[in-house]
């Protein structure tokens, strides 16, 4: 029957406009799981900066820092944050290309602010703890404003994306409850989080 | 049973404006360019589109300008969301008496 196929198609483009026009569907898992890799890569770097060679699993005692060190892990953080970024625009707008569509478009935009929001005043509340000395609870702060910018742009992207951010959110207090175990917390929020839900949403969307 | 093609809306059953009701659904707001990018369709072929819904009082349209051009953005009314929901229920109801 001609009409059954009119109809059928009527559905599936609904389904199809609907899904281009919200969601930022070039999001590509690959590189979640390299932003994974670089997070590990950097709190190894740190861990045989600081720790090294006491367990990485053991509690830190001394909270009291010299600013250079403090200096040297926002430095480690920003190049993790920077390479991430940079991972994650070139491969997705890859996949963008590969799937004909435009990767600065209305639902990428609306996902950048949504995530934004959370994350930028997250960030200014972390600066805010530095200039007071409060170095304990700065890996905490970062996991749990970065699980809220999840969620908050999730309704933007993938549904595995909500459950990433209740991840972190849920890593984040129980490391704000063990201070001295930050970078271990923050080593599973951002590199084994990243791995295994970048892999999740590979083996599902990117092939 | 009452014939579920009597339930189709006659405005809607282009598949021009099902699409652009879709993507108001899902979308608080959306400008004319964007709309005429995703729906890769020329000025003249979507204002007609978008005047068909605009008469029917699906949508809703708040003009203003950046800078100097002039920027349409569209909203669905309650109307229309009314009607799409009728529309799919339809749409729906067709599909599974032609399956059987």
């Amino acid at each position: 029957m001609p009409n059954e196929s009119k109809y059928e198609a009527d559905i599936a483009s609904i389904r199809n406009m609907m899904e281009r026009t919200s969601k930022f569907i070039s999001l590509s898992g690959l590189s979640g799981v390299l932003a994974g890799v670089y997070a590990l890569v950097g709190a190894g770097f740190v861990y045989f900066m600081l720790y090294f060679p006491r367990s990485p699993f053991g509690y830190r005692v001394e909270t009291i820092q010299p600013l250079d060190t403090v200096m040297k892990l926002m430095g480690v953080a920003l190049v993790v944050l920077v390479a991430s970024i940079g991972t994650g625009l070139w491969l997705s707008s890859k996949k963008a290309q590969k799937a004909g569509v435009k990767i600065w478009s209305t639902s990428s935009r609306a996902m950048l602010v949504n995530l934004a929001v959370p994350i930028v005043s997250g960030g200014i509340f972390i600066l805010i703890l530095l200039m007071n000395g409060h170095y304990g609870v700065v890996a905490p702060t970062c996991l749990v404003f970065y699980g809220l910018g999840l969620i908050n742009a999730s309704p933007n992207l993938y549904d595995e994306i909500r459950y990433l951010g209740y991840s972190e959110i849920i890593l984040g207090l129980i490391s704000a409850a063990l201070p001295g175990y930050g970078l271990l917390f923050w080593s599973l929020g951002f590199g084994v989080l990243h791995i295994v839900y970048g892999l999740l949403m590979f083996r599902k969307y990117d092939t | 049973m009452s014939n579920p093609f009597s339930k189709l809306d006659k405005v809607l059953e282009h598949s021009v404006r099902l699409q652009i009701l879709s993507i108001l659904v899902v979308n608080e707001s959306f400008d004319f360019n964007s709309l005429k990018e995703t729906l890769e369709l020329s000025d003249g072929n979507l204002a007609t589109h978008i005047k068909a819904l605009e008469r029917e009082k699906y949508i809703l349209i708040n003009k203003s300008f950046v800078g100097k051009k002039p920027n349409t953005r569209y909203r669905l009314s309650e109307k229309g969301r009314q009607a799409f929901k009728k529309h799919i229920d339809a749409l729906e109801a067709i599909i599974k008496t032609q399956k059987q």
